[in-house]
């Protein structure tokens, strides 16, 4: 039974999940490029029989359909929901997460492996549920491969790989754990991908057990692409004015973003500065209350209050520096990978523009036709314009969600910040209030 | 803060209106400018009538003149705790905070401490009574015999008490440490103060860029624009905060003052002492001498024994004669010493007295300046939840 749980033990090392194992890997690494091959229908996802395109997977009973239905809603935090089932309209049957970051500790090499989780209907997967172990280079080779064999759509950025050594400690907790939700993100928003979440990588890196082997390969791509991306420097005839606003756009917003990042830097230091401040200043009214009879509560209790203070202030800041500034990094990121995708975008109309243009002058030299190889690269500039249009589109919506739930997020936490703080100083007002009707009162009877 | 219905608060409404710039010639004839205060007082009862209130009386006065009716306090009434005239220049400032002595805002804390200064000699049960703290108030000219405090200042450090008062020498350290925590808590307020104010004003710059990223942005502009309003709302707000915080810092200033006032108090109490213990000490003196010219032993080496010695014995009626003379001297002494035990325990009543009043006055005001305090830090805390719940409604509807 555990042999059915796990299709690719003993033997499969490879570890392709079984809806590949017909071809193994062999089909994994052949994925063809779209834009490599002439033949290739033009639009991505929809090229490999039995990958359905974003349509809702077909549930066969009714039955299945609610246990699905009941899954989801046991399942599933609402918070990862939130923003992708936002005006997509799109039902979600792949649910994946990152968790339970692990150190492992080897003679060659120390690292973190985090657990990834999923859970799914759909019939590319053999299982509903797996769960398998992967290090940061796995979701490196993930996204490389991803933007590899899908390089008309937007793939999600990882968080930076290279951290500065003896700045930051890679294996400190609070390193881990923002790691691991950027992964975390990472893979949701792969996974609520219409395209994306087909791609067989995917399937790979979240059901095979051994994914190791393809390291090299991995490799091999990376620095095809890099001679790839090298082109440029052609100037575009008619490159659509759409595609130029993009480009403004995520140049002024990348720029927008680097202001809030630094302006938040400098409040986190600011408050950092304070806080010390603050706990010396509590400190004195201890001392104070130390000295005196009749003051030594209401000094004690003003000292409690700025203790109470410290540590709410210290709990916002430690939400902004974990939870706010690492959304913002990701949009660093995202943009440059959507600024990525705009120049490959550029690239291919630059390909077909060439071709054109030399076309146009064979014809007027001796009439010959336009050849069908010009019209392709017609086409997959087309389809590209339509894919980088449906992400954008996505990645607006998004971008829209999580910040909204990142702003009224930082709200909330200073909201917060101040209620503590009031609940505080309001106790103490009580207590001096009483302190003061009580002598009263003595000082009557 | 000041206990009203008492003295001459009963009789007359004191204030301290408002505040001036002059110039003038000073005393080494140098052009220079100063600030006057005005003083006025009305009867009291012709407010309490519901009527209009009769003009009240007015005069202006300088800073220096306070400091030296204040001088002139001191010195009549060594066993008062005199209060504290409010600081000559701004102390424990942050940085936003002018230091200069002409800065309106100063200007502005300064007449408050002057008035409060005026109220507090005016409730004393026994200051008010000085017919010169009453010239201060009601004539222009008011003439302040200077009795040079020589007394205290020739000695100053240089005398030690042999027998303390334990209640004094109590004191004495209590207002030390209290004199030593307040300016600590003075200090790290002012620091404080300063770190507050940066994380609000950099909340500003979101403001900003907020603004800048709306013009990008089609759905999600126009909460960003009106958020960024919140966050310069937010930004502002600082300074009416810190404004509202210096005057719990006056209040604690006043208290530091204070602190000094009880030490001269003790301090005077200390030089009564001294004195006491030197007639107490002469006196004893004397009567040694007597005894030795009585028996006619030396227990002590004196110049006169070395003369007898030296020079034979005296003859009976010079040592008579001398006896006659210690005797009466040592009288003397006796009056001199029952005199100088009146005066200390009259000091010591007096003192212990306006020292009780002063503990109960100092424990009502701090816990009160405690509570205002608190009530200033619910104020602050309000404001941020207002302004915070008004940009979380913004963000909302991006």
């Amino acid at each position: 039974i555990t042999g059915h749980v796990f299709p690719p033990s003993a033997g499969m090392s490879v570890g392709a999940p079984r809806g590949l194992a017909s071809s193994g890997q062999k089909l994994i690494t052949e994925i063809l490029h779209p834009l490599s091959a002439a033949e290739e229908p033009l639009s991505p996802g929809q090229d490999e029989p039995g990958l359905t395109n974003g349509t809702p997977v077909e549930i066969s009973s009714a039955a299945s359909a609610s246990v699905l239905l009941s899954r989801l809603q046991l399942d599933c935090e609402p918070e990862a929901n939130a923003h992708v089932t936002f005006g997509s309209g799109e039902p979600r049957d792949l649910f994946v997460t990152v968790d339970d970051p692990k150190k492992h500790v080897s003679t060659m090499e120390t690292y973190i492996t985090y657990r990834v989780s999923t859970k799914t209907t759909r019939i590319e997967f053999d299982l509903p549920e797996y769960s398998v172990r992967r290090r940061y280079q796995d979701f490196d080779w993930l996204r490389i491969k991803l933007e590899d064999s899908q390089p008309t759509h937007l793939v999600p950025p990882l968080p930076e790989k290279f951290v500065m050594k003896g700045v930051v400690d890679r294996f400190s907790e609070e390193f881990v754990d923002t790691r691991m939700k950027a992964l975390d993100k990472f893979l949701k928003r792969v996974a609520d991908h219409p395209v994306l979440s087909f791609n067989p990588h995917l399937n790979a890196f979240l059901t095979a057990k051994d994914l190791n082997k393809r390291q090299g390969l991995a490799l091999l791509t990376k620095v095809g692409e890099s001679v790839k991306n090298v082109a440029g420097g052609y100037k575009l005839r008619a490159r659509p004015a759409e595609f130029s606003a993009m480009g403004e756009y995520l140049d002024t917003f990348s720029q927008k973003l680097g202001t809030i990042d630094r302006i938040s830097q400098r409040i986190l230091r600011e408050q950092s500065e304070y806080l010390t401040e603050l706990r010396e200043y509590g400190a004195v009214y201890s001392t104070w209350a130390a000295s005196e009879e009749q003051l030594q509560r209401p000094l004690e209790g003003v000292a409690g209050c700025v203790t109470t203070s410290c540590g709410a202030l210290e709990d916002l800041s430690d939400n902004m520096s974990q939870d706010f500034l690492p959304v913002l990094r990701e949009y660093v990121l995202y943009i440059e990978s959507m600024k990525r995708v705009l120049r490959k975008r550029d690239q291919v109309q630059a390909e077909y523009e060439g071709r054109l243009e030399a076309a146009v002058l064979r014809k007027q030299e001796d009439r010959t036709p336009i050849p069908v190889e010009v019209e392709k690269c017609q086409d997959k500039v087309e389809c590209f314009n339509a894919d980088l249009k449906a992400d954008w589109e996505r990645w607006q919506r998004n971008k829209r969600q999580d910040f909204k739930q990142l702003l009224t997020g930082m709200a909330d936490k200073n909201i917060n910040y101040y209620e503590k703080s009031q609940a505080a100083w309001e106790s103490l007002i009580t207590l001096l209030q009483e302190k003061q009707t009580e002598d009263k009162t003595s000082e009557t009877n | 803060m000041v206990e009203r219905g008492t003295a001459l608060l009963k009789k007359m409404e004191i204030s301290v209106a408002e505040a001036d710039k002059r110039t003038g010639k000073n005393t080494v004839n140098m052009q220079e400018t100063y600030t006057v205060y005005l003083i006025e007082t009305r009867p009291a009862e012709s407010v309490s009538e519901g009527g209009t209130p009769v003009a009240p009386d007015t005069l202006w006065r300088r800073y220096s003149e306070f400091e030296l009716l204040r001088t002139y306090l001191l010195v009549t009434y060594p066993y008062i705790i005199v209060p504290p005239l409010p600081e000559k220049r701004a102390e424990f400032v942050w940085h936003k905070l002018s230091a200069d002595n002409l800065d309106p805002d100063f200007v502005e804390r300064r007449r408050v401490g002057l008035e409060n200064f005026l109220l507090r000699l005016a409730s004393h049960p026994v200051l008010s009574n000085d017919s010169i703290f009453f010239l201060f108030l009601t004539e222009v000219l008011f003439l302040v015999f200077q009795k040079a405090d020589s007394r205290l200042k020739s000695l100053s450090a240089m005398f030690r008490v042999k027998n303390p008062d334990k209640r004094f020498t109590a004191l004495k350290h209590y207002s030390e440490d209290l004199s030593t925590v307040i300016s600590q808590l003075l200090r790290i307020r002012a620091r404080v103060a300063d770190r507050l104010y940066g994380v609000y004003k950099v909340h500003g710059n979101y403001g900003r860029v907020f603004s800048e990223w709306s013009a990008i942005e089609k759905e999600m502009g126009d909460g960003l624009q009106s958020a960024g309003h919140h966050m310069d709302t937010y930004a502002a707000s600082i300074d009416d905060i810190l404004e509202e915080e210096e005057h719990y810092a006056d209040q604690l200033k006043e208290y530091l003052f204070y602190t000094e006032a009880v030490r001269s108090v003790c301090r005077k109490h200390e030089l009564i002492q001294y004195e006491l213990e030197m007639a107490a000490q002469d006196l004893s003196y004397k009567k040694q001498q007597k005894e030795e010219l009585e028996t006619g032993t030396v227990r002590i080496f004196s110049l006169k024994g070395m003369t007898s010695k030296l020079f034979g014995q005296e003859t009976q009626e010079q040592r008579e004669s001398k006896v006659a003379a210690l005797e009466q001297s040592i009288q003397e002494g006796e009056e001199a010493l029952k005199e100088k035990n009146a005066e200390s325990q009259e000091f010591v009543e007096k003192a212990w007295n306006d020292i009780e009043r002063f503990k109960e006055q100092k424990e009502k005001d701090l816990r009160e300046a405690l509570i205002s305090y608190a009530i200033m830090q619910i104020s602050m805390c309000k404001k941020g939840i207002q302004v915070w719940s008004n940009a979380k409604e913004c963000f909302n509807k991006m």
